[in-house]
This record gives structure tokens, sequence and C-alpha cells, in this order.
């Protein structure tokens, strides 16, 4: 297709910039909250900051605990755990689950699909306490491991459905070609399909990093200690019911939200490519 | 005996090394206070406090589930109306000794079931604020309260501030038209004086004298720009008001229709001994030694609290703070928050009354009415305990066919499960996770639906609770409470979001992908920003731009020249807001899911349609679409049961405004386990039939997905 008239191209250049602004608006209100000195909640319609100040994210980085360690430190370095280990642990378990759904119609595999898509329906209001006591008796709670294991395990579904979808479309002809010349199962997945198999790869890390990285309803329930705390938890305690602490609360915000959109900037190629929770095929 | 004690301490050193950890949720200033006095006491005593800050959100369930399973610290700071269900529930120990040096209203507090439990560290009450620019002399009583606001309202300014809607700031004005909840005869919402108090409470906001929909957010605004002449909140307002205003706390004044003074509720905040700690002893040596008279001091002199231990106010550093002391005398004049948990249920119906008043849908005398009717379902007394043999056999018996049935069927197939034995290899790690830590959960979860919970005491009371809830046994159908009507708004809302979703992440998708199209990343990247931020901080923002009086989008509306909107106070409106919102941060996924499918779509067969002469509507309606639409459906199955729980949004946009009206079934569930006397087991009984609703849902789609892909 070749470009439109001049007049057309203006006019979706108009739209695509009014709608970004759009989607802008309150993205920038936070980051005004969080440069404005102040504990207050902003209701002032423009979003340019009238006086700047880094005194709330001096405030929220600088944290220490009682012997004087780096607070903030520790509980980044949480999240960032918690997040590793649970997008490791949802791709291994994912992509294997996946693979197998993809390529093999074993008996119940129809049955575990849709049992993986039941789970997204379960409502968390009555899943906390039986997997607080769940934890507990594995010796689990207040553990960074427990946490990530839970975290896994609600990323599993998606990220399943979306690496099946992945390998349906990877053509079997492939393998069936390297399992002639000898190699077995495991070394035809890990040296043909996983390569291929990237962009959706990213997709499901990405998936599950951002569901431990934003979560804090488990997190407060299951950890104890202030040094195991994620950042979620850690911003969700600026919201207190006695009055709340708005610029702290915005400046960690955008630190709890700046790693994610550098994902996003970084992988967006991918994240197109490989998000095919599409093209299932039953 | 103390000295025996010792000794045997001593010889036995291990049982002392222990250390004795202490809960809390306290932040900033009351936190460095506490922290440098556990220093010291740690210097020169044997036992070793350890403390550990927990944030207040879910500070008490918390509690609740680590103290019976002995995970609990030995000491937690706790307000005292937690009381009335920590002790039945056995979660606390009582005092060993009597209380002194304290004000009987604060050891009136602690008192529950002919004992005292824990040791009180301060109080907190509401108390008046006042800008001593705009006002110099403190209005005593509300007729001079009302002339000084009037004043001020001429001037073009708020008169006094402060969360109308919210029954722990209306309840001063109950109490003094003598309409307090709790009196002799139990708890009664609609009572002579409070309609007085309501009917007080409209008339303020009426004549303009207080602002509309006031947010602790938009109270703690208006007086730090100089809007506000007077606010009514409690002492954590200090640490929000901007240092350049010149601020002076006094007493609320006297109710001048009765002559009696509007008085706050009191919260007692006292350091509690669980009843499960294995060192009772020194917990409560270390708590004595933190409410006597010079930790006392160093709290309220460091920490800003108004400590409850009276001697620490003849410190002249105390008895001459102006803040301080008026608090003190504050809270000569309060009443003690009860410990009944019935109270704690009446909070939702009041506020549901006292909004519809503000927002003129009802008179007060209506509205209370119909609050003490909503009060009196929610806490009525539990159904009667059903035999659970029947149900136990039942159970065993669907759980043996199951297995004969699973077996069964592996039996017939077990050539081909032999021959695909390495599949379920593969599968394992992920179906093992998921049984563990997703099935398992759920089913005990589901389990619960068949108890009732009173007050930390379980009944088995088997189905009672869905034949409540599916015959709406306790309100008409149509009753904003109602499963059925709750349902209906539940699926318009998941259809709304997700037509709107599709729509224009579709559309932007197909913009974005224009081959000519420059800066199309940027566009990209930016376009996705919502979906990388959580969902909880966007939707408090989205709630303050929704503000009636304040809020950005009314403020558009006027600029163009509209009738600004009461967002809150329509169905139809709260609706809105809620789905603004939620497609605001839903559109990017089905964007690039959309994005992703349109690179699977091969180029020349639109070029083809555009040769045939198509125009662009026409190639996207006949040729793309058709293309797109089973690359899509996953993703809509998937988003649309996302969307029928997305709590977030509900909970913190509308908050179920008006009248609960905008609740989704996730919402109700929540509000039955926490906030109407934790009702956990009714609850559960939601969660089931949203999985139910949900399993229905997904058969339906299943016939779609098969008829698609065939």
């Amino acid at each position: 297709m070749n470009a439109p008239s001049l007049p057309r191209q203006v006019l979706t250049h108009a739209f695509l910039v009014l709608t970004t602004i759009a989607v802008l608006y309150p993205v920038l209100w936070v980051l005004k909250m969080a440069l404005t000195p102040g504990q207050a909640f902003s209701l002032d319609p423009n979003p340019i900051p009238s006086a700047v100040t880094l005194e709330h994210f001096v405030g929220v980085v600088g944290t220490q605990d009682g012997s004087g360690g780096w607070l903030f430190g520790r509980q980044m370095a949480n999240s960032l755990l918690v997040a590793a280990v649970t997008s490791s642990i949802g791709i291994g378990l994912a992509t294997t689950a996946g693979y197998a759904m993809s390529r093999w119609n074993f008996p119940g595999r129809d049955a575990g699909l849709r049992i993986f898509l039941i789970t997204q329906m379960f409502p968390g209001v009555v899943m906390a306490i039986p997997l607080y006591i769940l934890l507990d008796e594995m010796g689990l709670l207040d553990s960074l491991l427990g946490l990530s294991l839970v975290y896994a395990t609600t990323a599993i579904p998606f990220c399943t459905w979306n690496m099946k979808g992945f390998f349906d479309t990877i053509p079997v002809e492939l393998e069936e070609a390297a399992r002639m010349d000898g190699a077995d199962r495991w070394t035809t997945f890990r040296h043909i399909i996983l390569p291929l198999a990237r962009p959706a790869l990213v997709v499901t890390g990405l998936f599950s990093f951002m569901t431990a990285w934003n979560e804090f309803i488990l997190a407060a329930t299951f950890m104890n200690d202030e040094q195991s705390f994620t950042l979620p938890v850690v911003l969700q305690s600026y919201v207190g019911d006695y009055g709340t602490e708005w610029g702290h609360f915005a400046a960690g915000s955008v630190i709890v939200s700046v790693p994610v959109m550098l994902l996003f900037f970084a992988l967006q190629k991918h994240l197109v490519a490989g998000l095919t929770a599409g093209s299932v095929k039953g | 005996m103390m000295m025996i004690w010792a000794i045997f301490l001593s010889l036995f050193g291990s049982a002392a090394a222990a250390d004795v950890t202490l809960w809390h949720a306290y932040r900033g200033a009351e936190r460095d206070a506490l922290e440098s006095l556990v220093e010291q006491y740690n210097a020169s005593h044997s036992a070793t406090v350890l403390t550990r800050a927990v944030p207040y959100d879910g500070f008490n369930s918390k509690l609740e589930a680590a103290i019976p399973r002995g995970n609990g610290p030995d000491l937690f700071i706790a307000a005292h109306e937690r009381l009335g269900t920590w002790v039945p529930s056995g979660l606390v120990e009582p005092n060993a000794t009597a209380l002194a040096d304290v004000h009987p209203i604060v050891e009136q507090a602690l008192f529950h079931d002919a004992a005292v439990y824990g040791y009180p560290l301060a109080v907190k009450t509401l108390a008046l604020f006042v800008n001593t620019d705009l006002v110099a002399e403190p209005p005593t009583t509300t007729d001079a309260l009302v002339a000084v606001a009037e004043r001020e309202r001429e001037a073009g300014r708020i008169g006094l501030a402060y969360q109308a809607t919210e029954p722990y700031f209306h309840a001063p004005w109950m109490h003094g038209f003598d309409g307090a909840l709790l009196q002799d005869d139990g708890i009664d919402l609609h009572r002579p004086g409070a309609v007085e108090a309501l009917a007080f409470a409209h008339g303020l906001l009426k004549s303009g004298l207080v602002p509309e929909e006031p947010t602790g957010a938009l109270v703690t605004q208006l007086f730090n720009d100089g809007m506000a002449a007077m606010v009514i909140n409690g002492p954590w307002f200090l640490g929000e008001v901007d240092p350049t205003i010149p601020v002076r706390v006094v007493p609320l004044p006297t109710v001048s229709a009765t002559g009696k003074p509007a008085s706050p509720y009191l919260t007692v905040e006292a350091i509690q001994v669980s009843a499960h700690s294995t060192q009772k002893a020194e917990a409560r040596a270390f708590a004595s030694w933190l409410v006597s008279t010079d930790p006392a001091i160093e709290r309220a002199i460091k920490g800003r609290q108004t400590v409850a231990t009276l001697s620490a106010h003849q410190d002249p550093r105390i008895a001459e703070d102006p803040i301080l002391s008026a608090f003190q005398r504050q809270m000569e004049q309060s009443h003690p928050m009860a410990t009944d948990p019935a109270l704690a249920a009446s909070w939702e119906p009041l506020a549901r009354g006292i909004r519809r008043v503000m927002r003129d849908a009802a008179t007060p005398d209506e509205a209370l009415a119909a609050a003490q009717t909503e009060f009196e379902i929610v806490t009525r007394p539990p159904p009667p305990p059903t035999n659970p043999l029947p149900y136990a056999l039942i159970a065993g018996a669907i759980l043996l066919l199951a297995i004969g049935y699973v077996a069964r069927s592996a039996w017939q197939a077990r050539r081909q499960i032999r021959a695909d034995a390495h599949a379920y290899r593969w599968v394992a790690p992920a179906a093992i996770a998921m049984g563990t830590l997703v099935i398992v959960p759920f089913v005990v979860g589901a389990g619960v639906s068949l108890f009732a919970h009173r007050d930390g005491s379980w009944t088995f009371v088997g189905l009672t609770h869905f034949f409540d809830i599916l015959f709406a046994r306790d309100w008409p159908l149509s009753s904003a409470l109602s499963f059925w009507f709750t349902l209906i708004v539940t699926v318009a809302w998941t259809a709304a979001n997700v037509f709107l979703h599709v729509g224009i992440g579709v559309a932007l998708a197909m913009f974005l992908r224009a081959p000519w199209l420059q800066l199309k990343g940027v566009y990209r990247v930016l376009l996705i920003l919502p979906w990388a931020i959580p969902n909880y901080i966007t939707a408090l923002i989205w709630k303050g731009m929704f503000h009636r009086q304040f809020g950005a989008i009314n403020g558009l509306l006027d600029w163009v020249g509209l009738e600004p909107i009461s967002w809150f106070s329509q169905f139809s409106t709260a609706f809105a807001a809620n789905l603004i919102t939620n497609t605001w941060l839903g559109f990017p996924f089905m964007m690039v899911v959309t994005l992703g499918a349109l690179q699977a779509i091969p180029g020349d067969l639109e070029e083809a349609a555009s040769i045939d002469g198509a125009n662009g509507w026409q190639r996207f309606r006949h040729v793309t679409w058709p293309m797109l639409q089973p690359a899509l459906l996953p993703a809509v199955i998937l988003g649309s049961i996302w969307t029928f729980n997305m709590f977030n949004i509900i909970y913190l946009v509308s908050s179920g405004e008006p009248d609960g009206g905008t609740e989704i079934l996730i919402s109700e569930a929540y509000r039955w386990a926490f906030t109407r006397g934790h009702r956990y087991g009714y609850a559960a009984a939601y969660a089931v039939l949203i999985f139910g609703v949900l399993l229905l849902y997904s058969k339906m789609t299943d016939r779609l997905l098969a008829r698609r892909v065939a």
C-alpha cells in the first residue's frame, strides 16, 4: 500500500497524538504528585507541577532499617528476586507444559487445558487464608521462595496457553527432521524449538514478571518482616487509614513503574510477535 | 516472688534469652520514638525486644491469621476496637494488674468481659483545626461555627472541611444531638437525635459551608491552599499540613441546639500481650515500662502522641504544648469506640444512609430508617447448625464417583497413556504446582462456604448460604444487595469493558500498522503505558479526576461549556466512571494482541480487495476482521474472565456508589468478608457462585471456539 495523501497523514497523526495525550494525562499526574512538595493529593487539572522537588524520591529511596542498613535497597532487591524467580519458574513450567500440550494429543490434554483456564476464574478472596495455612505447613511462610511459587502458579495458566499457541505455529516438520537425525525429544526442544519461540518466551517472562512485581495483597499477608517486603507492600504502607503520604506514594509508584516501562520498551518488538494467546487451535 | 522468678530465669538463661517480638503499624515520628525507646530498654534489660513494622492495611487480619498458628508476635500495638473479636477468639491476654495513671475513659475502653486488656499508649480523637490567619477566635458552639463559616463563604472560601459522609467524622454530631449508635438499649441507627444530627450536617453541606464529596485528600488540599478556614480531623492530619499554614487545634464545639459537646469517637492504642506468647512475663514487663511516665513523655515529645499516661501530662513541655493539651482536653469529651463487633457492621449501612441524604436522595428520617433495616439484616443471627453427616456422605460419594470415572477413563485409554508417558512427564511440574497452590486452596476456601462465621467461632450450616443468596431471602431481588441484581451489573460491566477494549484496541492497532506511519514505535510504547503501571495507583488517580467540585474531568467539561457532573451520585455516571477507568487500563492488552495477529495476515489479500475497489472500511469489515476473529477470541475470553473479577477498580473508583448499585460480585464478596462482620462463610459462597457463573460462561464460549476453529 502506498502512503495516502498528506491531509490524511496529518489527520492520522493528529488522532494518534490526541489519543496519546489522553492516555498519558493520568500518568503525568502521578509524576506531578511525585515532584510536588508536600504530601497532598493534587486535584488541580493542570498536570504540570508548579514547584519541583526530589524530596519524595529521596524520602522513599533513602529509608533505613533499625540498624542503619539501606532498607529500600533491600526491598528493591526482594522485589527483583521474587520477580526473577517467578519468571524463571513460570517460563520453565509453562514452556514444558505448553510444548507437550501443543505436540502430543495425550488423554487428559483437553481437560488439562480447560482446568488451567478454569483456575483463572477462582476469586482471590477465598484463597488467601487457605494459602497462608498451606505455606505455613510447608515452612514457606515469610519466605521469598514461597511467595514466588504462589505468584508463578497464578501466572502459569496464561503463560501455558500463550506458549502452546506459539508452538502451534511452529511447523512439526522441523522437529521431525531433527528426530530423523537421532536427536531425542529434549535435544530437539532445546536446540530447535526454544530458539524459535523466543518472542513467546519473552512475553511469558514479562507476564510472570509483572504478576510478581505488582502484587501486594498476598505479599502483605505472607511476609512478616520489613526486611522481606516487596516494593508494592511498601507503597501500600504509605496509604494508611489515618492519613496518606501521597507524595511518597506517587514517587514510589514512579519507581515501581519505571522498570516495567523499560522492559516494555526494550521488548516491544517481541511483545507483538509473541503474544499469541491468539492463534490457539483447540 | 519476683525475686524467685528472677533467680529462676537467670538459672535457666535460655528461656530469658529468647527475643520478645513486637508488631506495630507506626510510621514517621511515632515509629522513631518507639524504636529509640526499645533501644533504651534493650540496653538496660536482659530481655531483647525486637520491633517489626507491619503495613497498616491488613494488620488486623495478619494478626488473626498468625497468632493462633504460633507465628504471631508476643506483643502488638493496636486500636482497642477489635477487642470484641480478639477476646472471644482467645488472641489476647488480660492484664495481670489493674491499670494506674490513666483517665477512667481510657480504662473503660480497654475493659472487656470483666477484665482489662492491654497497656494504653496513646489516644486518638478528632478535633477542630483552625487556620489562625483566617479565624482568630475558634468557635466554641455550633452557632458560632456556622457564623464563622458563613463569613468565610462570603469571602469565597470553604468554612469547614471534613469528611462529612464518613460515619467516623459524622459521629461527633450524632453524639452532640444524643443520637449515639450504641446506648443502653443496644445499637440503633434510627434515633431522633441521629436524625437531627444528620439534618444538621446536611444543612452545612446545602448552605455551601462544607465541600461536596469531601475526601481526605480534598480536605488536606483545601487547608493547605488556604482555601479552608477550619478542618475536623485527627492528630495524623498534622503530618499533612503545610508548615507555612498557621494552625491551632481546639476541642470540637458544643452543639447549640442541645448544649452538649460534639464529642468524637475515642480510639485507645494499646500494647497487647498475645495469648499465645511463650514469654508473657517479659512481654508484660516491657509493656508496662513503655507506658510508664518517662517513656510516655518521650513518646509525647518525639512521637507527638497524645499519651494516655496521666502523669506525663504534668510535664510542662506537654502541659504547655498547645496541640497535645488540646487533644488531651478533647479526650475528656469523647466517646470510647465500642468493642462490640456489631458496631463495625453498622458503618456501611450508616455511611450509605449519610451519603443518600447528602446527595438529596432521601430525608434524614427515611435514610436512617432504611439504614437500620439494612443493619438488622446484615447482623441477623447465623442460620441454625446443620448435621454435617449427610453432606459428608454425599461429598464422599461424589468423590468416589469422580475417582471411579477418572480411573475408568484411564483404564480404557491405558495403551495410549503408556505410549504418551513422556507427555505426562513434561506436563507434571506445572500440574503439580497448580494442584498444590491453586486447586487445593480453592477447594478448602470453597468448603468454608458451608460454615457460618461469627466472632471467631464456626458452625456448619450446609448449603444455607447458597439458598439465602440465590433466593434473595433477605431483600427484594431489585435491591442492590441482591445477588441477581449484582450479577446483572457484573455482566453489563464485563460486556461493556470487553467491547470497548477490543474496539479501541483494534482501531489503534489498525492505525499503528500503516507502513508509512512515522514514530510508530513511540506511539506504541506510550499507548502501552497504562498496562505497565500498577492498576491500584491509576485507579486512585482516576478517582480524584472524577471529583464533583475539583476533579479534572469536570474542569474539562466546564471548559467546553458543559455542566459539571456529580459522577458518583447516579448509577449511570458512576458506572461510566468505572468503565472509563478500566477501559483506559485494558485496551493496551487488546491492542498488542491485535498487532500480533495482524502480522499473520497476508497483505496481498487486502491489496486484492483494494484493486477490486473496496474502500478502507469494506476491506476491514470483509477481509481483515474475519481473519482477526479467531486470534482475538481466546484473548477476549481471558479478558472477560479478568474483567469479571476486576476488584480493584470498583473498590477504589466508585466503591459501589450510589447505594451499592455499581458493586460487582467480587467486591460484594469482599464486603461480606471484611466490612459486614467478617462473614467469611457467606463470602465464600459468593466466591463459589462467581466461579459457577464463569464456568457456565466458558462452557458457552467453548462451543464458539470450536465452531470458529473448525
